[in-house]
Formats: structure tokens, C-alpha cells, sequence
């Protein structure tokens, strides 16, 4: 009987690759996940924060998808490393900022090193030639798996009979009879193959899998950059520019405003690391100040966080700063209406 | 029995999944682990990835907005 050969398979929760697993495993290959977790993964936190989403059903689709096939699933940290993908893709970005093609080549050479290290014969990913505007292309398929390091260890199971024979079909481990051709935008074949095996209950994430693809949250991610004059962050910015309102009154300060419960619950936990602000006379989000104020612009800060508490209406508001060390002084502001709050200062 | 405890506070998933991984890692089949989380997210993710991965949920709770899971490592 010949050996059981081993797969790893990236999966990130949505459809694509958990068919292309499933077709894999249907050929009797041994078959584990891997999940990269870059920060910017829509599977991650957000549901944790905001009060409204606490009710929503919490699953993480790629923990999800691992059980409905049955096999394992090793969540990688690439945090870290993640960080000169994003602040210098080779092949620049897509729509937002999202390195889309970089990202792919830094997910498969990650696989590489992996199966590498674990005893696995080859990479299978979910990409559909022609699926997606930047990544996903003809011309960038033999690039992924050149610059990867991956070569002809990368399998793309949904395509590949649009690709040249990898090893795994030439080596016989696959029968490449058995995958398919997809091409193009359209999700019908995935849907038809999902029906085959029987997977009715499936995420369908609109904007793929990465916040970095939202143009808000790319937006706040470019501001972040300018105004601090340096292309770097740390995970604590990537987490709170998914959080509350970003109004940025003048370059040197930025403030973020709760806008709910949940969310302010949340930046309380930023209290040590950033200068904070909260009514003491009536009820009202927390916020935070990122960035080095004077106390003119605590004050300024002070009147832009009046305007979304209760006490909006009122001739005069009392704001406790709080440092990061915990010193705190009490300022009065008279609230912002509406119409003071410039548009351009929201980022 | 052997318990080890892991300190998942303030971090949101998967973080405290790939923690929780991390640390099993290094702990021989039928040693414990409590791990403690503020993300109400754990109380899914924590149990899916023991299942899949062969490990048991010995407990799961909420004490003070903290989500607290015990689980046995498996084989």
C-alpha cells in the first residue's frame, strides 16, 4: 500500500478554501489547516467589542470550516512579521491597503516553512484564477509560486486544470482528473461543488477576509501613518482603529470617541497607554486622546467628546483628563454643536 | 493532576486560541489548562479548536466578565 501523503491546506474560513480542501481530502490525502493571523483578519476581534454585535452568533469561520472537514487546524501568530508585508509590498496595493499579492506570497512561503518543518508534502490553497482583481489573476499564479519559494509544491485545486501539472498530479499523489478549472468572477461553480458535498451553511465574507481591503479602515490606517510621520504600528492601533469615532481636530492629536457602551468598555482598557477623557457631570463615552496634545487641545478634545454625551445641550460640561501615569484634573468646556465639528476632521 | 494556568485577559480572538495552542504544545497528554479570557469570543473558539484537535473541555464559566475554560490535553 503506498505512503498517505500530507497536505496543508491555507484556510481562511470562507468558501473557496474549504472546497478546495475538501477535494483534496476526497483523494485520500492526509489534510491539516493553517490559519495566518495578520491582525487585520476580519474573522478576528471586532464581535468582542462593540455591545450590539454581542448577541450575534460568535464563530471563527476558519475554526469552523476545520471541523466541518474534520481535520485540524493550526492558527499561526505572523503579526510581527506581517508588518513589512504591509508597510512595503513589492507589488504595491490594490483598491485600499490592501498588499494583496504580497500577502499571498508571504502566506504561501509561511506554508512552505511549515510543511517543511512538520513533515508535509505539499500546499493547497482556495485561489480561483480570475476571483479576485489583484491576487488572484492568471499572471499572478506562477508568481505566488515562484516568489513563495512554494514552486510546483502549490496546489490550487479549483483551478488547476487551467495551470501547469504541479508535483503532487505529476507524482501521482492527486489524480488531476479529479480537480477542477474554475475561472473568472462568477461564484456559481463554488456553489454547485459546495451543493455536490453537501456544505449548506457556508461564510460568504463581502470584502474578502482582511480589513486592509475597507476603505475607511484603510483611510484611518493612512492617517495614522502621516500624522505620526512613521509607516509602523503595533497590534493596540490596528485593534483601535476598528473602534469608535477617529476625529482628528489638528495633526498632533487625534480623539477617539466610544460610540457605544461596549466600545467604551473597551478603550478603557487603553487607559495606561493613552491620555483618557470622560464627563464627570453628565453621562457621556470615554475617549481617547492618541498623540501629544497641549491642554488647549485637551480642552478642544474635551468639547468635541461634550457634543456626543448627555450633556450636548448644556452651556458647560465638566471633562476628567486622566493621564497615562493617572494624574487627573478636572477642565469645564461649553459642547460643540453639531455644525463646530468640522467634516474633514473625521477620519 | 497537573494544572497549569494561562492568562488570556485583554486579548481578542484568535488571540487567545493561538495561545491557548502555544501553550499546549508544551504540556504532555492529560495535564490541564485554565485559561482565562475577557473576549466572550473564547467561549466558542476555545471548545471548536479542542474538538478538532482532540483535547477536552473540562469546564466552562463566567465569573466577573471573565470567561474562564478548563481543558484536558488529549494524545
Amino acid at each position: 500500500m503506498s505512503e498517505q501523503r500530507k497536505a496543508a491546506a491555507l484556510i481562511s474560513g470562507g468558501l473557496d478554501s474549504m472546497l478546495a480542501a475538501k477535494v483534496i481530502i476526497e483523494q485520500g490525502v492526509h489534510v491539516e489547516g493553517i490559519n495566518f493571523f495578520t491582525g487585520f483578519c476580519v474573522e478576528g476581534h471586532t464581535h468582542a467589542i462593540r455591545e450590539r454585535d454581542r448577541a450575534k452568533p460568535k464563530r471563527n469561520n476558519s475554526l469552523w470550516v476545520a471541523e466541518q472537514l474534520g481535520i485540524k487546524l493550526h492558527i499561526v501568530d505572523v503579526i510581527e512579521e506581517y508588518k513589512d508585508v504591509l508597510i512595503n509590498p513589492k507589488h504595491g496595493y490594490g483598491s485600499n491597503m490592501n498588499p494583496c499579492l504580497d500577502c499571498k506570497i508571504f502566506m504561501v512561503n509561511k506554508a512552505k516553512q511549515w510543511i517543511q518543518e512538520n513533515g508535509f508534502d505539499f500546499i493547497i490553497t482556495g485561489e480561483v484564477i480570475g476571483q479576485r482583481p489583484m491576487s488572484q489573476r492568471k499572471q499572478t499564479m506562477p508568481i505566488i509560486a515562484r516568489e513563495s519559494g512554494a514552486d510546483d509544491l502549490l496546489l490550487r485545486p479549483l483551478c488547476a486544470r487551467n495551470l501547469p501539472e504541479t508535483l503532487p498530479e505529476r507524482e501521482g499523489w492527486v489524480d488531476r482528473a479529479k480537480l477542477f478549472g474554475f475561472s473568472g468572477r462568477s461564484r456559481k461553480p463554488q456553489m454547485e461543488l459546495a451543493q455536490q458535498f453537501g456544505f449548506v451553511d457556508y461564510a460568504q465574507p463581502a470584502g474578502g477576509c482582511c480589513f486592509l481591503t475597507d476603505e475607511s479602515y484603510s483611510a484611518k490606517l493612512v492617517d495614522l501613518w502621516q500624522n505620526r510621520g512613521t509607516k509602523d504600528y503595533e497590534l493596540d492601533d490596528v485593534m483601535l482603529l476598528k473602534v469608535g469615532r477617529h476625529i482628528r481636530p489638528k495633526s498632533n492629536f487625534k480623539v477617539i470617541v466610544a460610540r457605544e457602551e461596549g466600545e467604551s468598555r473597551f478603550l478603557e482598557g487603553y487607559k495606561k497607554e493613552f491620555t483618557s477623557l470622560i464627563s464627570s457631570s453628565h453621562s457621556g463615552p470615554l475617549a481617547l486622546i492618541d498623540g501629544e496634545p497641549t491642554d488647549e487641545d485637551l480642552a478642544l478634545a474635551g468639547r468635541i467628546i461634550a457634543r456626543y454625551g448627555q450633556g450636548r445641550d448644556a452651556e458647560q460640561v465638566d471633562i476628567l483628563v486622566r493621564s497615562q501615569k493617572g494624574l487627573e484634573q478636572t477642565i469645564q468646556v461649553a459642547p460643540f454643536a453639531p455644525e463646530q465639528i468640522a467634516e474633514e476632521w473625521f477620519v | 493532576m497537573s494544572r497549569e494556568t494561562l492568562n488570556a485577559r485583554r486579548l481578542l480572538c484568535p488571540l487567545p486560541v493561538i495561545r491557548t495552542q502555544d501553550r499546549v504544545k508544551r504540556m504532555a497528554a492529560g495535564e490541564q489548562l485554565e485559561v482565562i479570557c475577557t473576549d466572550p469570543g473564547v467561549m466558542q473558539d476555545i471548545p471548536a479548536w479542542c474538538r478538532i484537535n482532540g483535547h477536552a473541555v473540562l469546564e466552562t464559566k463566567t465569573e466577573d466578565g471573565e470567561y474562564i475554560i478548563v481543558l484536558e490535553v488529549g494524545e
